[in-house]
């Protein structure tokens, strides 16, 4: 890790202030994405802003909204009695993730912007676009049995590591976000950009812009939710693939659908197609086979992770089955 | 009246002697150790894997705060000689290969030290390692099989010589050519990394011309012997510790060349250096279990009876040595099979040398016979375990001598019954939901290796009445500190909280290291020895005293009973050690015990045996296998403590549940480098993936293997099991996976 | 959809936050009920700070990337990692290593039980599995032995001791629940 500067903020001014103004430094929030990439020498910033004392760790339900400070941990907002009762996919894809140690220091804003799980990515020997830009992808055709088959770009295949970020997409969350101008407000859809040919590029935030907030819509129909996910140990470890679904029925139709796919792609992926197809469908396990196929059908898999084209569809399938 | 034999202490489930240390946070690992003055030395890894360094440039990292020294191949000082490679089970010197890096300007394989910087601080030396600017030639590496097949030869000798690289008994081609069945099928091993929680680690220290090391070995004698040869300094000035070792699993066996660096850096820099490898370090410092693939022909009659086994093994190994784990030899002796050949095939790859992992060559070469064993029981429609009842060997099947001991019927017997084999029907899987349930078995097999020289053991009792026994072994999660004790106990007729024992000091009597589940024969032996001539030391000396209760009786008459010397038909007459130690005005007394290789040709065969029987529930919708529940039972002779040695054979278990269904270092084919060498990205098991796990321990009397009848429990656990695991697979699913490890996409 | 680029919604009129280090700085830690004073970089982590500042080798560096749980310690009574934390941001926050649990001579009820139950064989992951056995009871995490097995997945062992450990803190819940 380079030498460091350090900054305790506590007013929430102070901090974006600090870092807006000097372009070598950054927020240190959970710090359980940052101080492992510092140490790897994949993050150089010359001066770290402390931020873990801002009072944005509130959970608060409001009219027509959840809004969980960027501060809150994740165990904590896998325990708000709220989260349980109306999102229980975001609370069981918080605790799917990571460690109970690790779920304690990380925090949710933190959690929209981890970094990805990619051994280029993390290697500082190895060519990646994202970590140097221009140098080249050492996972196309290296050891990618983990990285994404959809979203990818010729540029990256690096598969978005986050469980809540997926639960979040499906409920249609807002990430708010402070700057020295002012405030600012961005729908998941527009929080996570492809790589397209700038993978470096992962979030549309600014220098200094501090997320503050993640606000989630009422969604009555994610009370019947489930965030399946597959991997292969049984815990404490990143998802091969994982599926954040909401199902309502109304006399045996569907009438309210969410889905969104985890460690397929290189954003957390809205199944937005395959919604399509589900909506009045009939809930068998035909229609949920068809809507995930065609959500699949563009997936540009490599020889080592082809069976996640499959392993996404049957998971859709027994995600939907079990809220069916 | 006679003295009732005492319950021996030998074999009692006693809590390990290091728990307080342990759970408190105070056992000092080699990393933990803090002396004056301490520097730390970060090593830095080739980027390459295959070239020359064409130029290095450490100004920066020179430049950095705290930095104290860079040493490179330009400023190393050469060592003086290189040792063969050689098992530390010898005992001498064990280089992990016979490649020392920093020697020249060579790249043999990616992560080779390059480098090593010394500051003042961790944090600091860790970043200048980064400062350490280096320029390559680089060429086309060969990093696996598929690279080098075309270039495959058959080595005259495996293992640092002492193995051949073909075998072979009676005729082969005639049994395949007569059998009525024959399998043929080709598995596939991903290479594996032993990581042990705590990495390699040496804090090195001079003074006044010593050295001193805390190395986290398996042997601190290997340490010393091999640090000695290669710095040309002599082995009486090098005293190592280790106190406590943070697990090893065969990465800290034999002695890499981190030990070497650190002394260089102690010296160069004039400061006590601690050298501890970043778990990354640990995919490129201390060898690993190679890529390899087993081909199987088996032949067998309608019965199941075998008639020809042949096993050959393709592996890839380093530049400079032929290392490929020995997966041939035991796998070989478990069945009465009358003709079996046996023939390595190494590739030569821009890899280190490879090394022992956790069950050595059983695990894999036991992972192909017990598979294709499973695959003929199917071609026969013979249950699996009868098939291997079938084929029970009454003898040795290599040598044609009886065993010194077997168990293995019992072991079957056992592990049948905890698993309920009885329930298993072929090709009928129990089902729950998406789970479909599946049973299947495996047999264990683990050699016994003898001593290659004198294993010694010091004994000492005090005026006091409290005894010490002391050796220069390791303790690195077995729980030999225990079991010593025990040893100690029975020997001298101690109560067992009087006796303690004392390793991890190179100062202490010599053993060899720790390696190949003989840690209990070969200290245990010793320590037994020691401890029974210390007691006819002192019986004799109270026989001939006249002031004794004992004086004039035949020594052989005399037992050690509580803490006493006492004639066996009247233990009313004796007198307690500390009394006759007082009496002569004596602090203490002590006397060696030497446990030494078999003098002739054994009379009898000797093996470890076992048995696997497996649970597992298959999701294959989701391509998810968990294992539930896994039965072993096992046969190591003599059992020294109960709880330890079951917590070894559990352990093993997990260790082939791992090997089963998790374990696999991917290695990027263009570049040589590891791409997971993370605990992140290696995936070992976490709690979650515990199944329930039952050990049933089959004591066999054997009076050939060493005085104490002890065979080891260190590895068979893990012998066979990722077989069991993949035969309960197939029976679930139908399916047969014949690759380690079997992951998602074999299921699905 | 219904993103906005920020807009401005009042003026920032902050002045510069204390910056310190990179050099070493003093930093006062709270560790096991005392205060030290130790003068450290800010980007040394707690890890070491107490590894090496304060002679505190409990706590194991098994990996430093947050991936084995051998340097789980609490900060503010929750269990962490210690090398994924800066010891700098740590100031005002108490923190419990397992050197902090026994009282004198008398051992913390789940270091008995790791005893008892024979939950460790190298030890080197003993003390942040305990740690963490530790705070999974105060969080309520240990109903049955699956709940235990999920939320304990954070700390490796290699000598796989995993099911003697969940033993060990089942018997610990056992006794300090037990209503009566």
């Amino acid at each position: 890790m380079r030498p460091l500067t350090y900054s305790r903020a506590s007013a929430v001014a102070d901090a974006v202030h600090a870092v807006t103004v000097d372009p070598e430094s950054a927020y240190l929030a959970g710090g359980t994405t940052e101080i492992d990439l510092l140490r790897q020498d994949v993050l150089t910033p010359g001066r770290l802003v402390d931020i873990n004392d801002l009072p944005l760790t509130g959970i608060e339900e409001t009219r027509g909204a959840l809004v969980i400070g960027a501060l809150a941990r994740m165990s904590d907002v896998a325990a708000a009695p709220a989260v349980r009762t109306r999102y229980p996919l975001l609370a069981q894809a918080l605790e799917a993730g990571a460690s109970a140690q690790l779920r304690h220091m990380a925090t949710m804003g933190g959690n929209l912007l981890q970094r990805v799980r990619c051994g280029y990515f993390r290697d500082t020997e190895s060519p990646c676009n994202k970590r140097r830009p221009g140098s080249g992808c050492g996972a196309l055709t290296g050891v990618n049995r983990g990285h994404a088959v959809l979203g990818t770009s010729e540029h990256c295949i690096a598969t978005h590591p986050s469980d809540a970020a997926v639960a979040l997409t499906a409920l249609d969350a807002r990430v708010h976000t402070r700057t020295t101008a002012g405030h600012g407000a961005y729908h998941i859809d527009d929080f996570f950009l492809l790589p397209g040919d700038t993978p470096h590029r992962e979030h549309p935030l600014e220098h200094g812009e501090l997320i503050t907030s993640i606000e989630i819509p009422d969604t009555p129909t994610a009370r019947n939710s489930t965030y399946l996910k597959v991997r292969d140990r049984a815990s404490y470890e990143f998802a091969l693939v994982s599926v954040a679904a909401t199902l309502q029925l109304e006399q045996g139709r569907i009438s309210g659908v969410r889905l969104a796919l985890g460690g397929v792609a290189t954003k957390p992926w809205r199944a937005r197609r395959a919604e399509r197809l589900l909506l009045g469908a009939g809930a068998d396990r035909r229609a949920f086979a068809e809507a995930a196929r065609e959500e699949l059908a563009d997936a540009a898999p490599t020889p080592m992770n082809a069976f996640k084209v499959e392993l996404a569809q049957r998971a859709v399938v027994r995600a939907l089955e079990s809220l069916a | 009246m006679t003295a009732t034999a005492p319950t021996p202490v030998i074999g009692r489930p006693l809590p390990r002697v290091d728990g307080r240390p342990k759970t408190t946070g105070t056992a000092r690992y080699s990393a933990d150790v803090s002396l004056p003055g301490l520097t730390h030395a970060v090593l830095v890894g080739a980027a390459i894997a295959r070239g020359r360094i064409t130029a290095i440039d450490a100004a920066d990292a020179l430049d950095a705060p705290g930095v104290l020294a860079v040493l490179t191949h330009e400023n190393l000082p050469r060592v003086t000689a290189q040792p063969p490679l050689l098992p530390s089970l010898a005992g001498g010197p064990s280089p992990g290969q016979t490649f020392c890096p920093m020697q020249d300007d060579r790249i043999h394989y990616a992560g080779q030290h390059i480098a090593v910087v010394v500051a003042d601080t961790y944090e600091r030396a860790l970043y200048a390692a980064r400062l350490v600017h280096v320029r390559y030639r680089e060429e086309d590496p060969v990093a696996v099989l598929d690279q080098g097949r075309d270039q495959a030869y058959v080595p005259e000798k495996i293992f640092g010589g002492l193995l051949p690289g073909r075998s072979a008994r009676g005729d082969v081609e005639a049994g395949l050519e007569r059998a009525e069945v024959r399998v043929e099928a080709t598995y596939t091993f991903a290479p594996n990394h032993q990581n042990p929680l705590e990495t390699s680690s040496t804090t090195a220290m001079w003074e006044g011309g010593r050295l001193f090391l805390h190395d986290a070995t398996q042997g601190p004698a290997a340490t010393q012997h091999t640090v000695s040869v290669m710095l040309g300094i002599p082995h009486a000035d090098i005293r190592v510790y280790s106190h406590y070792v943070g697990g090893s699993f065969g990465a800290k066996a034999s002695t890499w060349d981190h030990p070497l660096l650190a002394a260089l850096a102690a010296r160069h820099v004039g400061r006590p250096v601690r050298l501890a490898l970043t778990r990354e370090q640990m995919f490129t410092s201390c060898g690993h279990r190679e890529e390899q693939e087993h081909r199987i022909a088996l032949g067998a009659d309608r019965d199941g009876r075998l008639t020809a086994l042949r096993h050959h093994k393709l592996s890839l190994t380093s530049h400079f040595d032929d290392w490929a784990e020995t997966s041939l030899e035991a796998p070989a002796q478990v069945y009465a099979c009358p003709a079996h050949e046996g023939v390595y095939r190494l590739v030569r790859g821009n890899t280190m040398t490879p090394t022992f992992m956790r069950c050595p060559g059983e695990g894999s070469g036991m992972f192909a016979l017990e598979s294709a064993l499973d695959e003929l029981a199917t071609r026969l429609d013979i249950d699996p375990l009868e098939l291997r009842l079938r084929n029970h060997a009454d003898r040795d099947p290599a040598s044609g001598k009886p065993w010194s001991s077997h168990g293995l019927r019992e072991c079957y017997e056992r592990g049948a019954e905890r698993i309920g084999w009885d329930r298993r029907v072929a090709g009928r899987p129990e089902r729950e939901g998406p789970w479909t349930i599946g049973l299947g078995m495996a047999s264990a097999v683990y050699p016994i290796v003898p001593p290659s020289n004198p294993q010694r053991a010091r004994a000492r009792i005090y005026a006091d009445g409290s005894a010490v026994a002391q050796a220069a072994t390791a303790e690195f999660g077995t729980g030999a500190a225990t079991a010593m004790a025990q040893v100690l106990a029975d020997a001298l007729g101690l109560p067992v909280e009087r006796c303690r024992f004392e390793g991890g000091d190179t100062d202490l009597p010599n053993v060899a290291s720790t390696v190949g589940s003989t840690g209990a024969a070969m200290v245990g032996s010793a320590v037994h020895l020691a401890a029974v001539a210390l007691r006819d030391q002192l019986i004799g000396r109270a026989v001939a005293d006249e002031r004794s209760p004992l004086h004039g009786a035949d020594p052989g008459a005399v037992v050690p009973v509580d803490g006493r010397m006492a004639l066996r038909d009247d233990p009313g007459t004796g007198e307690s050690y500390a009394e006759l130690l007082t009496r002569h005005f004596q602090p203490d007394a002590e006397a060696y015990g030497s446990f030494g290789p078999p003098q002739g040709e054994p009379p009898a065969a000797m093996i470890t045996l076992g048995a696997h029987f497996v649970e597992v529930a298959v999701d294959g919708e989701l391509g998810r296998v968990r294992v539930r529940r896994m039965a072993g039972a096992f046969a190591p002779g003599r059992v020294l403590n109960a709880r330890t040695a079951k917590g070894q054979l559990m352990s093993g278990m997990l260790w082939g549940m791992s090997q089963a269904l998790l374990e696999a270092t991917h290695m990027d084919a263009a570049t040589g480098r590891w791409a997971n060498p993370s605990l992140g990205d290696y995936l070992i098991p976490v709690h979650a993936d515990t199944p329930e796990v039952t050990v049933d321990l089959i004591e066999t009397a054997d009076h050939v293997v060493n005085p104490l009848g002890v065979k080891g429990v260190g590895e068979i656990g893990q012998s066979g099991t990722a077989a069991a695991i993949a035969n309960a697979i197939h029976h679930a699913t139908g399916r047969r996976i014949r690759k380690l490890p079997m992951t998602v996409e074999d299921t699905l | 959809m219904t993103t906005q680029k920020p807009t401005a919604t009042r003026p920032t009129d902050t002045g510069p936050l204390p910056v310190r280090g990179p050099g070493p700085v003093p930093v006062t830690l709270t560790v096991n009920g005392a205060e030290h004073r130790v003068d450290i970089e800010p980007r040394v982590s707690l890890l070491s700070a107490l590894r090496d500042s304060l002679l505190l080798t409990g706590a194991k560096r098994g990996c430093d990337q947050g991936t084995c749980g051998a340097c789980t310690v609490h900060v503010e009574g929750r269990r962490v990692l210690a090398c994924l934390t800066l010891a700098i941001a740590c100031e005002g926050r108490p923190i419990t290593t397992v050197e902090g649990l026994a009282d004198g001579d008398e051992l913390h009820p789940m270091q008995r039980e790791f005893i008892a139950c024979d939950a460790f064989q190298c030890g080197y992951c003993t003390p942040g599995q305990i740690m963490s056995a530790v705070a999974l009871l105060d969080e309520g995490h240990a109903s049955d032995d699956d709940e235990i097995r999920e939320w304990m997945s954070g700390n490796l062992c290699r000598c796989a001791t995993y099911p003697h450990i969940t033993a060990a803190i089942r018997a610990v819940r056992d006794t300090t629940s037990d209503p009566s």
